[in-house]
């Protein structure tokens, strides 16, 4: 082997460990440094050494304590040079000095609680929605900027920019590093969860473009949502998205045709879902229902695609609970999308026509306008009810609004297909 | 990606696993375990009983001969295994590498087949729904 191919795969083993440890290291130097943007650069600074030494002396017995006592000894450094007698970087010096480069004691509760902290400052209020995220990935999720912007389809620049600009506010914020005080915690918690689950989204079906789904992003997402179910095990929720990701992936196998096409739920080869996801995310929604708090928009989501999952075929789907879960939905989590998919489920459990009403209804009050799904539902559900005309007319418009390039054929195909019908 | 940890203990080390103290070996299991479970990356794992327990069903012959363990010349006896999901495979070799194993013991990492790989873009796939075709039956005509 040359010398370059042991330096590439000394790199590569030295980015296992980042992914394994990243969360725990800049977690755990917040802590100590009192802020996240100087944590993650001591940690980078770290990282590289560990590049440039592992491969001569091995990777070390316990590689985040190495990486953190490296990390601490920039820290040092960083002060010695800028000769600022800050009362952080003292107490970093004696905490070093009594410690052994590869044998800290890492206290796990301790580092749990670091970790927990770390979640909730990358998605504090503070923050955008997409700034959140960028940071999750880069700072829980341990993602390279290049890794983040390859997911997204946006400039690398984009990325580094947004992550940057989000440290900063932290700092201007004064955010502390953290577990939300009990009167905020739910609301804080929900914001997490909701990250987790848009990275989730945009990994099962991207918004744009002609990738009709990521799943390295969608792994990612159940990933940090596994997680965060473990540091709250008694938080519902957590439990429930990772049912939700879980039931949800399980199909992904069987959600595209090896060419790429979408292919519906209704035809879909159930044979191919990963039946050992589903036995995770049935799990996964038993703990959230032990927690014995009730079923809160996550495990109502994941109680749904249990119907699916435990359906043989799609005739066998229990629509009926499926209706009643999205109205328990619908009063948690009331929103128009919620009832458009509600109005699925009426038709499949009571007919098109009843249906039909709800989406009038949708329509009428306007707040869907221009998302394709709407004209999507109502062109099939006007088909099934004879109106030819009609429903060409929507599964055209529903084209003209995708942007998905894939769901757009399909939708065209079903209007062409309604062409020559009397 | 899924890896499977597949866990090969040598009839020595197994034997000198009986005298050691359970206790500690179960905690350090433990603790291992949990550390999968905390990252995210667990997704099953089982331990295997005792290859005296067991049997062999031997293809060689035609049916197939059942007989009982242990497994004559074998030198490794399987004992038990993980499924973890990681981004690389080196971070399957960070995760195996952890594992709180001694002397005699060995971690077969093999990664798991995903389903796509057996899609229908397979060429003997697409041949046989064509022979299917052809002969106007919906049976596989092979195996």
């Amino acid at each position: 082997m040359g010398e370059n191919a042991v330096a590439e795969r000394a790199r590569r083993a030295v980015e296992a460990v980042w992914r394994i440890e990243s969360a725990k290291i800049v977690a755990a130097l917040t802590r100590m440094v009192g802020d996240l943007d100087l944590a993650e650069d001591l940690a980078g600074q770290a990282l590289l050494e560990a590049i440039e030494q592992w491969p001569a002396g091995g990777v070390p017995r316990n590689p985040a304590a190495w990486l953190t006592a490296v990390a601490k000894r920039r820290a040092i450094d960083g002060w010695r040079r800028r000769d600022l007698l800050d009362e952080r970087y003292a107490a970093i010096a004696r905490d070093l000095d009594a410690s052994r480069f590869d044998d800290e004691a890492w206290d796990p509760d301790r580092i749990d609680d670091d970790v927990l902290r770390l979640m909730f400052i990358a998605c504090h209020p503070v923050l955008g929605r997409k700034a959140q995220v960028a940071l999750t990935l880069r700072v829980v999720g341990g993602l390279t900027t290049e890794e983040i912007a390859r997911a997204f389809m946006i400039p690398t620049a984009t990325v580094q920019q947004r992550i940057v600009r989000a440290k900063k506010t932290l700092t201007a914020a004064k955010v502390p590093f953290e577990v939300p005080p009990r009167a905020e915690f739910a609301n804080r918690l929900s914001a997490v969860l909701n990250v987790l689950y848009l990275v989730f989204n945009e990994g099962y079906a991207a918004t744009s473009g002609s990738e009709w789904m990521r799943a390295d992003l969608g792994a990612e997402a159940l990933r940090l949502a596994r997680i965060l179910a473990e540091l709250v095990p008694q938080e519902p929720e957590a439990h429930g998205l990772v049912a939700l990701m879980e039931l949800t992936a399980a199909r992904f196998g069987a959600r595209t045709t090896p060419t790429g096409e979408p292919i519906l739920l209704a035809d879909q080869d159930r044979t191919r879902w990963d039946r050992a996801q589903i036995t995770r995310g049935v799990a996964a929604l038993a703990r959230a229902d032990a927690v014995g708090r009730g079923r809160g928009p996550y495990a109502l989501q994941a109680a749904i695609a249990e119907c699916h999952a435990r359906a043989a075929t799609f005739e066998d789907t229990d629509w009926e609970t499926i209706v009643l879960l999205y109205e328990a939905l619908g009063q948690v989590a009331p929103s128009p999308v919620v009832e458009l998919n509600r109005a699925a489920a009426v038709s499949m459990a009571y007919g098109p026509a009843p249906a039909l009403e709800y989406v009038d209804k949708l329509v009428a009050d306007g707040e869907l306008a221009g998302y394709h799904l709407l004209p999507s539902v109502r062109g099939e559900l006007l088909r099934q009810l004879g109106r030819i005309d009609e429903a060409r007319a929507e599964l055209l418009e529903a084209a003209r609004l995708t942007g998905n390039e894939r769901e757009r054929a399909v939708l065209l195909a079903k209007a062409e297909e309604l062409r020559d019908r009397p | 990606m899924k890896y499977m940890l597949i866990l090969r203990v040598t009839d020595q080390a197994l034997a000198a696993s009986k005298e050691a103290d359970f206790t500690e070996i179960v905690n350090a299991m433990g603790r291992y375990n949990e550390e999968l479970i905390k990252a995210g990356v667990m997704l099953a794992g089982e331990g295997l009983s005792d290859p005296e327990e067991g049997f062999v069903v031997d293809f060689d012959s035609d049916p197939p001969l059942v007989s009982d363990g242990p497994y004559g010349e074998t030198k490794e006896l399987f004992s038990g295994y993980w499924v973890i999901q990681t981004a690389t495979k080196e971070e399957a070799a960070e995760w195996a590498r952890r594992c709180p194993l001694g002397p005699g013991s060995k971690l077969e990492v093999r990664r798991v087949n995903e389903l796509e790989e057996f899609d229908q873009s397979n060429e003997y796939i697409q041949k046989e729904a064509g022979w299917r075709e052809q002969l106007g039956t919906d049976r596989p005509i092979t195996g």
